[in-house]
């Protein structure tokens, strides 16, 4: 087996048996702790998609958890209070559907545009673009604008209570080890090479005959699509949504978790993504401006730790 | 419509612009001929509200303060330029896009160790908080007329460097290019210092300005620096032209909407759902607006030549 | 007849024309040369025909087809590609794998998500064919990375067969070859004649004596005289212009 495969498999182990066992002995907190990690594992794995695999710096991410959070609280708000009756549901079904279709669609949009530019323009287009999301829920004051929403139910699903912490995180790790499969096998096959191959070469493949566009535009709604059902999981989590939860530092700080990780390689994601919350929960033991250690770090790791621990971890591989 | 309020929004959007313009101007400086892309010039932005008002306090004059200000935010960008900034020239952009985010984030907690969490007001001097009426339903803050001279003067200045002087050669030559600014005999270490410089001095010179209407806080930069990045999208990233039209149609543009926008979709639709139409359009509408002109034209309104 | 032709193409760069009014055909299985001095505009042509840059004005017909303002990867699935002076693969893989995804283009789309490329048989005996073809099979397994540059030329030569274009573009195959590696590609090149159309740029007056059917002499943009390798050599104007000027 190759050491990356057992470092994801020793993580996702580690992450099977430890919470539920912190929580089954009294401390909840620890579950709740491992819950957030592994729900932001989903979204940072597929945006390893297309900034790790694929090159593509897109720096909007956090708007898809956004997204995925709102098409739980949106049609929860309108079955509670009534209005938008079309909308109005409960069922975790018709939530997936959303959170999914709609980051899809988003994805689809804003990709069309962006991935037709190149390095600064495509980080700054897909901030904005996020950004504009960002603003949309702010300005929608119904389900509460900048305050936020409160979800006052989760989604309901058949056979699996979303309310009991337990069963949300088996959910939640599942949906983890479902993606780290997906993006395994995608990066692994024939289209995964053309992925690799127009970020490590984008002429060559152009005059190979690739449409580099459209495969990339494909990555793109699939790494988009999962962020949305990350944020799916991230609004019957939190039981609540905020705009603030798109911030584009909120991007920024996914970003980082991928590459604290290693970029490219199938545990980076997770493996940043942990350091990335213990190391936060840590750091806001001692202080409150936990971000002023945290970007300290996040200069020393670009100044001094070139690649990150991609740069140690391939070096061992 | 109402023509006096079209115009007192024109001038408002007018003012908008011109703010915008003053950050836009600075990163377009730092993108052009460093090659360096900088998330923490929102940052600067924020840190030029903070240092002008403890001057104000300090000096007790809002004008003595900005002046006082303005080198200060110039050492400052001098200050992180030496420290972090040039370490990062080389690098590939997503290196110097963490990196500057982790001055960001450094900074927010910084000014929030020595200011505060909470925001600060800064005062005008008398003569400048008053308002001049125009006709008997349309006035005009004096204030909002000296945002608006400021930033044009800026403006006529920057143009003036950037198309008359050996300096301004080197941004119009397409930029980074190291070889060729060493062949016509320029320090380069210390022509992007200076760079750097000016840049954190129009970012804090914008703060300055906007603070005595927003009031100077936490935050303020980052919510701006994306505005200014659509801006230089849409203008063109590296054109200092593309950034004064960019940050005009886009301070117009957005002013506008907001203010009209509710009351042209109360025409077409009902009250209740031009309530929630009208403030979520008006609230992307600079974006889609981007999205627009990228479409036509991924490279912007005016991209710089030989890029 | 001719697969490919080309009227009166124009590309410059600010005011100064690199391609100017230029005019060529090349027949189907022929190897056509063009030769010319450094800075005549052979790859501007070779860029314009493979679709990396689009010309000022001008035409260019591939199989019975205008395909002037066609964007590269279409023209390539039109069954034409080319080659670069210099040497441009996909770093971060084996010579194996960038031949690979040259011979996974004939499969139509790539939007295929499930089986791993490296258990896909068809995609590897094709490409391990192609290297054998050019000598490298050996080599197969290393990344380019640790390839010495005359390797890199030929593993560029093998990423353009496996295409399976009807017509290749080769922008100085033999450039920066040593004697030895240089003749090995003669050889090589020799053993595709009839089977392949090419287009040839090539400063190895050896080489290109040796293996074109047909040979155009292009100076400042413009294609002054083409034919055979005895009339080009014979040729005032070209000694002139060219080889005497050498
Ligand atoms: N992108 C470009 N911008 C400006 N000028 C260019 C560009 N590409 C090529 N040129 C100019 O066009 C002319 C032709 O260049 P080209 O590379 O086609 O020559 P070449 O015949 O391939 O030369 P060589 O034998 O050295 O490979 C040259 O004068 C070159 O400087
Ligand atoms: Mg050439």
């Amino acid at each position: 087996m190759r050491r990356s495969d057992l470092l994801t498999l020793t993580l996702l182990a580690l992450l099977a048996v430890l919470p539920p066992v912190f929580f089954c002995t009294g401390h909840p907190f620890y579950l709740d702790l491992a819950t957030r990690l592994v729900i932001l594992a989903i979204a940072a794995t597929s945006l390893n998609l297309v900034l790790g695999y694929g090159g593509m710096v897109s720096f909007g991410h956090a708007a898809y958890i956004g997204i995925g959070a709102y098409a739980v609280g949106i049609p929860v708000y309108h079955d509670l209070w009534g209005g938008a009756a079309w909308l109005a549901s409960t069922s975790g079904w018709v939530h997936l559907a959303l959170a999914m279709g709609l980051s899809a669609l988003f994805a689809l949009g804003t990709g069309a545009i962006s991935l037709r530019t190149r390095g600064v323009h495509f980080i700054m287009i897909t901030m904005a673009f996020a950004q504009m999301v960002y603003y949309l829920f702010v300005s929608l004051g119904t389900y509460g604008g900048d305050d936020g929403l409160v979800i006052e139910h989760r989604s309901r699903l058949p056979g699996i209570s979303l309310d009991n912490p337990l069963q949300l995180y088996g959910l939640c790790l599942a949906v983890l080890v479902a993606t780290i499969v997906i993006v395994r096998t995608i990066m692994r096959s024939r289209f995964g090479q053309v992925i690799k191959g127009a970020r490590g070469n984008e002429e060559r493949m152009a005059t190979l005959g690739y449409n580099t566009y459209a495969y990339r535009l494909t990555a793109f709604v699939i790494a988009g699509a999962i962020a949305g059902l990350s944020g799916f999981l991230m609004g019957n989590f939190t039981a609540f949504i905020s705009p603030e939860m798109m911030a584009w530092t909120r991007s920024g700080e996914l970003m980082f978790m991928v590459i604290l990780g290693g970029t490219a390689t199938t545990p980076g994601p997770l493996l940043g993504t942990l350091i990335f919350i213990v190391t936060e929960e840590l750091l806001s033991h001692y202080t409150r401006h936990w971000q002023l250690p945290f970007g300290l770090m996040l200069i020393g790791v670009v100044l001094f730790m070139r690649g990150g621990l991609t740069g140690a971890f391939r070096r061992r591989e | 419509m109402d023509f006096a309020l079209v115009f007192v929004q024109m001038l408002n959007g007018l003012q908008l612009g011109l703010l915008l313009f003053l950050v836009a101007s600075g990163l377009t400086l730092v993108f052009g001929i460093l090659d360096f892309v900088n998330l923490a010039h929102g940052s600067l932005y924020m840190l030029g509200a903070f240092v002008c008002a403890s001057l104000t306090f300090l000096t007790g004059n809002f004008l003595i303060a900005i002046a006082l200000a303005l080198p200060v935010m110039a050492v400052i960008g001098w200050g992180i330029e030496r420290v972090v900034v040039r370490q990062l020239y080389r690098r590939d952009h997503l290196d110097q896009v963490l990196g500057s985010f982790g001055l960001l984030l450094v900074f927010d907690v910084a000014v929030h160790l020595i200011w505060g969490p909470a925001g600060i007001a800064i005062p005008l001097p008398a003569w400048l908080d008053t308002h001049i009426g125009l006709a008997e339903d349309v006035v005009i803050p004096v204030y909002r007329l000296l945002i608006i001279g400021t930033g044009l003067a800026v403006a006529a200045l920057l143009f003036w460097l950037v198309h008359h002087t050996r300096f301004g050669m080197l941004i119009r030559a397409g930029a980074s290019d190291r070889t060729m600014a060493g062949a016509l005999g320029i320090d380069i270490t210390r022509l992007f210092t200076l760079v750097f410089a000016l840049g954190a001095a129009l970012a804090g010179l914008a703060g300055m300005l906007v603070a005595p209407i927003t009031e100077a806080s936490i935050g303020m930069g980052n919510s701006v620096i994306i505005t200014a990045f659509v801006v230089i999208v849409v203008g063109g990233i590296g054109s200092m032209k593309g950034a004064f039209i960019g940050a005009m149609i886009i301070g117009l543009i957005d002013t506008l909407g907001r203010s009209f926008i509710d009351d042209g979709f109360r025409l077409i639709m009902g009250t209740a759902a031009a309530e929630t139409a009208g403030p979520a359009v008006s609230a992307m509408l600079i974006y889609l607006l981007m999205a627009v002109i990228l479409a036509l034209r991924p490279q912007g309104l005016f991209p710089p030549s030989g890029r | 007849m001719s697969l490919l032709t080309v009227r009166n193409l124009g590309k410059s760069f600010g005011g100064v024309a690199a391609t100017d009014g230029l005019s060529l055909s090349v027949d189907r299985g022929e190897i056509h040369a063009i030769i010319g001095p450094n800075g005549a505009g052979k790859t501007t042509l070779i860029a314009q025909l493979s679709g990396t840059m689009l010309p000022d004005i001008g035409t260019v017909r591939f199989n019975g087809r205008d395909i002037t303002r066609l964007s590269a990867h279409a023209r390539a699935r039109l069954g034409l590609t080319r080659s670069f002076q210099i040497t441009s693969l996909v770093p971060g893989m084996t010579a194996l794998e960038n031949v690979a995804l040259a011979a996974q283009v004939q499969e139509g789309h790539s939007f295929r998500f499930l089986r791993p490329v490296a258990r896909i048989e068809s995609l590897r005996t094709a490409a391990l064919d192609q290297l054998y073809a050019v000598g490298l099979g050996t080599r197969a397994e290393q990344p380019v990375t640790a390839l010495s540059h005359g390797e890199h030329r030929l593993v560029e030569m093998a990423v353009v067969l496996a295409t399976g274009a009807l017509l290749l573009l080769l922008d100085e195959p033999f450039a920066g070859l040593g004697s030895a590696e240089s003749a090995r590609m003669v050889a090589f090149l020799k053993t595709l004649k009839g089977t392949r159309t090419i287009l040839l740029i090539e400063h190895d007056m050896n080489a290109v004596f040796a293996l074109a059917d047909r040979i155009s002499v292009l100076v400042r943009g413009r294609i002054i005289a083409t034919g055979g390798p005895d009339a080009i050599r014979a040729s005032p104007a070209v000694r002139a212009a060219y080889l005497g000027g050498d």
